[in-house]
This record gives structure tokens, C-alpha cells and sequence, in this order.
């Protein structure tokens, strides 16, 4: 086999002071598809953005297709065949989808003009190609992650790539895209492509990875096939010690209904009715699991409980009072919190400081304020609390949110939001880009919630998740709860299945 | 009816908006495209003054418009590049890098002023050219509309023209789509390969472009002389102009308009007797206004559709 890529000595230290790689060496081969993993923090992000000429390392050589190289910007790096899929989203909103995936590399009428015939043409193309289905003429802001994720990594497959990163792709795909994009990334290998994969959801890395590297704090632990390795022994691996996962009975106290939603309707800008009739209850020491098919109605939903989105009529009781159309700020004086769905987009001011983003939804409060002014003293000792409580990877609570990892990123998002004694907690993907040792963690800690008598109102692209952590589940199908499953114990995926497709419904 | 009235209800008022507003409408064009691109320029003023300047003294001393023209033009590009350098080879912050360039245009034209016109004030002394006005043919022999519409200045009907670029610039080339993502998400932009730097540069540099225009009809269309610092202020007013039209073609071209309603208003207020030091402050404050409004409009909007 042949070596294409061979990273050697890899050391990358910020400016703050972090080192972010310590060295790090190993050898991808040509037409294989490569996996990184390792814990939030690790350093996997960080060695990406140096292949794709973004970041410059302090030492150590990159070696592809047999010559050493020193890519000085992406474009350097794209000229030479690689294509990259980042973590968070590298996209401009206003422009459409077909004008995002051919930015760069535009069609051209008579040299000067834009071929926009030719450029939706292009989309479709790539789109149907790779069973990436895009509204090409649509807006990505319009859009929902999901949907703008499959846009980038059209963006990347369109660009003809030799190489292909994608870091961690699937964070925001639901299984059957993920299982989409799958069969794309093998038919890739096939034409002779080689692809390097990171992901936290270990399932996936066994499912298609041929090599596997694990690395933890800047290191490389190990370098494997990936047959040769278990989902198991590759956490252990990971985080360096031992993982037994804890399960915790459900709460036997459930108490009165803290969310209330009754008739809800909602009908989009474009007159599409998002929403139908829907009407839910979430009670004290519950967790009310969403099942669905992302692009059902979830984004819109939560995003009306917690006053993003106005609702076209219905009503949303919380603690006994009807909150339809009230703003974020009432919504959550009132008890609620929201882990979104999109971190960088409703979760965190990048440019602003971990301790910052940690307090944004109660500076205003004692003991955060006195009079006036800020306890600036109070908050940042307040930040560390909660960094460490949080299990968050930061050199200290005044570290800006934009030099954290994606995953700890989310960590920040999770922190501020499980902190302020919520009674109703609108939890929407809460695990997205946390490794393995967080993600039982914060579920932990969403079962805790629980017990204190919080209402929990769980949306998940990942099956497993609801079925793991939900007291009671509804299935949304097209704007519609089309089945309500009072007892979830012995319920597998395969029950839900039909429901979340469509080809069944409950009368 | 009111003499008053009679007279903004006139076609001699159409007539006189669209005279006003040609210098603020190409300046906003300016401040639009670099806003598209994401940064903010507040240095048309600069920018203006330049080509003004520039456009007289060449004008009047080879006595030809076309050189004047190009002079003016390469007089203000030149000036946005500078900007451009400062801004994205040595890093400065653009807004002052603008703040000096204005007060070097300011300082500069006034000192050639003197240099080639021996006054420190105006051009007056020199014969400088002016670009012609234009009769529409047809519409000329209409009745109202030959009064409201035709006999403006060339760059009258050019800043129409620049609207209708613009737009096309923008939405139809690769160049504009560029602008455009550079704006939105540079970092975007970045990842599939596009030079954000020289993006940026060139949507400087048409803004320098379009300003010239918007300089050389004060000076040579407008009226007929330099004066120092005679573009009092639209390069800002420009940049509320543009920034109620959302920065697009057309939102621009109204914003502009609005202006221009309102600042001929005030002149054709003056006739009145109040004091004319309430009557000039009707524009500014007509900005201050329509900002505050099109912010308050603006966080109900996204707020409705988030
Ligand atoms: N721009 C930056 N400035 C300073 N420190 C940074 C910056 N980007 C990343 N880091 C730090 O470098 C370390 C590695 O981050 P990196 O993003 O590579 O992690 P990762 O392995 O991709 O994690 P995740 O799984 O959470 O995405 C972290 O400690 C992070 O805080
Ligand atoms: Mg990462």
C-alpha cells in the first residue's frame, strides 16, 4: 500500500499557551478511510486545520504524496487535492445553496457573468450524485443544520478532492443520512479517494473506518486497524482509563405537569403549516423524548417553546402560565432552559469569554450584580465552578469561547443551561460533539435534573439517546405527533421506526 | 393654494431631487459594496473631495472633460487603495485609516487650492469645465414629465445607470458573489480557496470608482468651482442611504432618494422665514430618524423570523 499522507512530529502550541499537538506521527494510507478520535480537546481538530493549511505548526513536517509541503492557506491546500468538511460550519448564510457549493470554482457566461443556470445545474448534479438531497435555490440560513451540513460536504465532494477530512460529519446528521453518507464515503474509496473520518459516535468508526488513530492530549496513543479494535477498547483508549456506564431507574416521583402545549399550530413564511394540532404535556420528574426524522418540525418546535420562533396559534403553558409569543428573556425567567440545537449560532458569543457566555442569562441578577455593576470577582470564581463541574478543557474561565474545542464548546452551552435550577429544560441535541466519557455526564446530569423535579423536553437526532433517556416518548412525523409511547421500557428503534417514516400512525 | 405647497408640488421639485440626490446615490453605491464585503467605509467623503478637486484642475488646465474624467477617477481609486492598504496590508482599523484619509483630502485639496487658484477657498479663479446636461429626446416634449425627467446632467442619468451595475455587479458575477461571501463569512470564503484579501481590496477600489462620480458632478455639474470641503458631509449621509436600502441595488437607490427628497425640501424651505439654521438641520435629523427606525424595524424583524 501506498503512503499518501505521513504527518511527522507535529507540534502546534497557540498563542494562549495551549498545545494543542505534542508531537504527533502517523502514516494514512492511500484509499483507505482513516479515523481520528479522541476526547474532546485532544488535539484532532487542531492537526486538521494544520493538513488544511489554516494553521501553521510550530515543528514537525507534513509529507503528501511523497513531498514534504508547507501549505500556506486553504487554497494551497485545495490546489493539491484536499478537501475539508469542518466541525462548525463554513458558510454564507444569505447566499443559496447552489451559490454556496460553487463559490470559488463559479460557472461562467460570456468570462465576466455568472452562469446561474449552469450553477444550479452543477447542484443538482453533485446532489443527486451523492444522495445528498439540497434545496439548491433555497437560502442556508433558511435552512436546518442537518441540511447545511449535507451543503458542505457537497462542497468538499464537488471540489474533486483527492483527500477528503471530515470532522465529525455526522454530529449533526440523523442515522439514515449518516447511513447516506456512508455509502458515499465508501463509493469514494472505491475511485480511489481516502478519507479521514472524526468522529465521537465509535459505532460509525467501526462501521466504515479501515485504520483507526487515537489520540489524547496532543498525543498519538495508538495507530490500529480497526479490526483489530473494539467500540470498547477504543474508549478505553481514548480517555485512558476504564468506562463503565451507569444506568440510573427512572424517577419515581412524577409530578405535576410543568410544560404544558395544547393545539399548537405554527405556518412558516411561506405559508408551509410546520407545525399541526400539536399537544403535549411534560410533568415534574419526567423526560419527554422527541422521536423524529430531523426536518419534521423538531427546529421549529423548540424554538417556539423558548421564544425564538412566534407560534400561529395555540398555547404554551410553563409553570401554570401561558407563554405563546412572550420573549426568550420572560421564557426563562420563568424557568426554562434551552440547550440549542445550533451551539454557535444560539449557544455562545464566540468572542466573548467562557465566563461570560456562562452568566449572559443572569448577569442581571444577585449576587452576578451589585447595583449596578458587575462581581466581576464573584463570576469568575463562579466560572471555575462550573469548568470544573462541567468537566470543560480550558486554560481558565476567562479563555475566549472561540479557542475552545467544539465539544467543549458544547460543554459551556450544557454548563449555563443545567446550572440556573431550570424547572423545565428544552434540551435539543445536548450531546452534539461530546466524546464519549462527557456524553454520560451530561446525561447523567440531565437525569439529576430530573429528580430534583425538572421537566425535560428532549430532542435527538440519535435514537439510542431517547430511548435510553426518556420516561415517556412522542413521535413527530411532518408537523404531526403520529404516536405516543406512555412506556418505553422494552421499546427498540425498530418499533419506532415505521412511525418516524411515516408508513404508520396511531389513531 | 400655499405658494409654498404650489412650488414641492411641482415638477421643478422632481427636477431638483434628482439634482441632490446624484452625489449622495453614488456615493452610497460606494459605501454598499464595501459594506457587502464586510467592511465599513466611511472615507467617501475623502473619496469625493479627491475627484472634485482632481476633475476641476485638470479640467482647466488641458480643457478637456474626458482627461478631467480619468484623472478624477484614478485620483479617488487611488485613494480607496490607500485605504485598502492600510486596511488589509498593515492592518489598521479601517474606520480610522478613513478618519486620517478624509482629513488628508480635506487638508490636501485646500492647500492645492491655494497652490493653483491662489485662494484658499475656491476654484472660482479657474475656467473649469462642466460636464453637459442632457435633453431626452421625446421625453423632452412631454409636458410634466420632460420637466421632471429631462435637461439633467450626464452624471445624472450615470448615477441611474451605476444603480442598474450595481446590481448586476453584485448578483450576476463571479466578482460580486465573492463580495458577497467575503461579507457574510470570510472564514467560509477562506475554506474554498478565495482570496479574501483581494476581495476586500477590490470592492474598496470600486467604491473609490463609484465616489469619483459622486465628486466630480459636485464640482463639475453641481456647480461649477471647487470649495474646500464641499461635500459636507454626504459621504456619511451616504452611508445612512445605503444602510436603509439594506445595502442592495435598490434599497440603496430609494435610501439615496430619501435624501435627496428631504435635503431639497429644506432648500426649497429656506424661501420660508424661519431661521435657516433649523431648516439645514432638517436633513441630519431626518438621519438620525430614519436610523432609529429602520434599527427598531429591523430587531422586530429578525426577531419574528428566528
Ligand atoms: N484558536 C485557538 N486558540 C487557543 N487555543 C485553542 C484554539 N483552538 C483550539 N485550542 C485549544 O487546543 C486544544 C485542542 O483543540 P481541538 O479543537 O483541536 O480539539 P478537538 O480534538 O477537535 O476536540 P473536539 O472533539 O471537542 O472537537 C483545546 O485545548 C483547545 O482549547
Ligand atoms: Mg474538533
Amino acid at each position: 500500500m501506498d503512503t499518501i499522507l505521513s504527518i511527522r512530529n507535529i507540534v502546534k502550541v497557540y498563542p494562549n499557551g495551549v498545545v494543542a499537538n505534542k508531537g504527533i506521527s502517523f502514516d494514512i494510507e492511500k484509499n483507505t478511510i482513516h479515523a481520528l478520535v479522541g476526547e474532546n480537546g485532544a488535539g484532532k481538530t487542531t492537526l486538521m486545520k494544520i493538513l488544511f493549511g489554516i494553521e501553521t505548526p510550530q515543528e514537525g513536517e507534513i509529507i503528501y504524496k511523497g513531498k514534504k509541503v508547507h501549505f500556506k492557506s486553504p487554497l494551497d491546500a485545495i490546489k493539491n487535492g484536499i478537501g475539508m468538511v469542518h466541525q462548525h460550519l463554513m458558510l454564507a448564510p444569505d447566499l443559496t445553496v447552489a451559490e454556496n457549493l460553487t463559490l470559488g470554482i463559479e460557472p461562467r457566461k460570456w468570462k465576466i457573468f455568472l452562469d446561474t443556470d449552469k450553477m444550479n445545474e452543477i447542484a443538482k448534479r453533485v446532489s443527486k450524485e451523492f444522495g445528498l438531497e439540497v434545496p439548491f435555490d433555497k437560502r442556508v440560513k433558511d435552512l436546518p443544520i442537518g441540511v447545511r451540513q449535507r451543503v458542505e460536504i457537497l462542497k468538499a465532494l464537488l471540489r474533486n478532492v483527492e483527500l477528503l477530512i471530515l470532522d465529525e460529519p455526522t454530529a449533526v446528521l440523523t442515522p439514515q443520512e449518516s447511513d447516506m453518507l456512508f455509502k458515499t464515503l465508501k463509493d469514494l474509496k472505491k475511485h480511489g479517494k481516502t478519507i479521514i473520518f472524526i468522529s465521537h459516535k465509535l459505532k460509525e468508526v467501526k462501521q466504515i473506518a479501515d485504520r483507526v488513530t487515537v489520540i489524547r492530549d496532543g498525543k498519538v496513543i495508538a495507530t490500529k486497524d480497526a479490526s483489530e479494535l473494539t467500540e470498547h477498547q477504543i474508549a478505553e483508549l481514548m480517555v485512558g482509563r476504564e468506562i463503565k456506564s451507569e444506568r440510573i431507574a427512572p424517577s419515581p416521583k412524577v409530578g405535576e405537569p410543568l410544560l404544558e402545549v395544547e393545539n399548537l399550530d405554527y405556518i412558516n413564511e411561506e405559508n408551509i403549516p410546520v407545525l399541526k394540532s400539536v399537544s403535549f404535556k411534560v410533568r415534574s420528574g419526567e423526560i419527554l423524548g422527541v422521536a423524529g426524522v430531523e426536518g419534521n418540525g423538531q427546529t421549529e418546535l423548540v424554538e417556539i417553546l423558548t421564544g425564538l420562533r412566534r407560534l400561529t396559534s395555540g398555547k404554551v403553558i410553563i409553570n401554570g402560565k401561558d407563554m405563546a409569543g412572550k420573549t426568550p428573556r420572560e421564557i426563562r425567567e420563568n424557568g426554562v432552559s434551552h440547550i440549542p440545537e445550533d451551539r454557535m449560532k444560539n449557544g455562545v458569543a464566540e468572542a466573548a469569554t467562557i465566563k461570560e457566555n456562562l452568566i449572559v442569562d443572569r448577569y442581571y441578577k444577585k449576587p452576578f450584580s451589585k447595583g449596578i455593576l458587575l462581581d466581576w470577582k464573584y463570576i469568575t470564581n463562579y466560572g471555575k465552578k462550573l469548568i470544573k463541574d462541567f468537566n470543560v478543557l480550558a486554560t481558565s474561565p476567562d479563555a475566549l469561547v472561540s479557542s475552545l474545542s467544539g465539544g467543549n464548546i458544547q460543554k459551556v452551552v450544557v454548563a449555563r443551561e443545567l446550572s440556573s435550577n431550570p424547572s423545565v429544560i428544552v434540551a435539543d441535541q445536548p450531546i452534539r460533539g461530546i466524546d464519549v466519557g462527557s456524553e454520560e455526564l451530561v446525561h447523567r446530569l440531565l437525569k439529576e435534573a430530573r429528580d430534583k423535579g425538572s421537566a425535560v423536553f428532549l430532542v435527538s437526532a440519535d435514537l439510542d439517546e431517547v430511548l435510553e433517556l426518556s420516561t415517556r416518548i412522542i413521535v413527530l412525523y411532518n408537523g404531526e405527533i403520529v404516536a405516543r409511547f406512555d412506556d418505553v421500557g422494552g421499546l427498540t428503534g425498530k418499533d419506532l421506526g415505521p412511525y418516524m417514516l411515516g408508513v404508520k400512525r396511531e389513531e | 393654494m400655499n405658494p409654498l405647497l404650489k412650488s414641492i408640488f411641482s415638477a421643478n421639485f422632481v427636477f431638483a431631487t434628482l439634482r441632490v440626490t446624484t452625489p449622495i446615490l453614488f456615493a452610497a453605491i460606494g459605501v454598499a459594496i464595501t459594506a457587502l464585503s464586510g467592511s465599513i467605509n466611511i472615507a467617501l467623503e475623502g473619496i469625493m473631495l479627491i475627484a472634485a478637486f482632481v476633475g476641476v484642475i485638470v479640467s482647466a488646465f488641458t480643457g478637456s472633460l474626458w482627461l478631467a474624467l480619468i484623472f478624477g477617477v484614478l485620483a479617488a481609486v487611488g485613494l480607496a487603495a490607500l485605504l485598502g492598504y492600510f486596511h488589509l496590508n498593515l492592518k489598521a482599523d479601517i474606520i480610522i485609516a478613513a478618519i486620517a484619509l478624509n482629513m488628508f483630502a480635506s487638508g490636501i485639496t485646500v492647500f492645492l487650492t491655494y497652490i493653483f487658484a491662489h485662494d484658499k477657498g475656491t476654484t472660482s479663479s479657474l475656467k473649469s469645465l462642466v460636464f453637459p446636461s442632457y435633453q431626452i429626446p421625446i421625453l423632452k416634449d412631454i409636458p410634466v414629465l420632460g420637466k421632471m425627467f429631462s435637461g439633467l446632467n450626464v452624471l445624472t442619468y450615470f448615477a441611474l445607470i451605476c444603480v442598474v451595475i450595481f446590481y448586476y455587479l453584485i448578483y450576476k458575477t463571479p466578482l460580486g458573489l465573492r463580495i458577497r461571501a467575503v461579507g457574510q463569512n470570510p472564514d467560509a470564503a477562506e475554506s474554498v480557496g478565495v482570496d479574501v484579501k483581494k476581495v476586500k481590496m477590490y470592492s474598496l477600489l470600486l467604491s473609490g470608482f463609484f465616489g469619483a462620480f459622486g465628486g466630480l458632478y459636485l464640482s463639475m455639474g453641481y456647480v461649477s468651482w471647487f470649495s474646500r470641503d464641499m461635500t459636507a458631509g454626504r459621504g456619511f449621509i451616504a452611508i445612512a442611504a445605503a444602510s436603509i436600502g439594506g445595502n442592495l441595488p435598490i434599497g440603496t437607490f430609494f435610501g439615496s432618494l430619501l435624501f435627496g427628497v428631504v435635503n431639497t425640501l429644506a432648500i426649497f424651505l429656506a424661501t420660508l422665514k424661519v431661521p435657516s439654521e433649523l431648516i439645514q438641520m432638517i436633513p441630519y435629523i431626518t438621519t438620525v430618524l430614519v436610523l432609529a427606525i429602520y434599527a427598531i424595524q429591523k430587531s422586530a424583524k429578525s426577531r419574528g423570523e428566528e
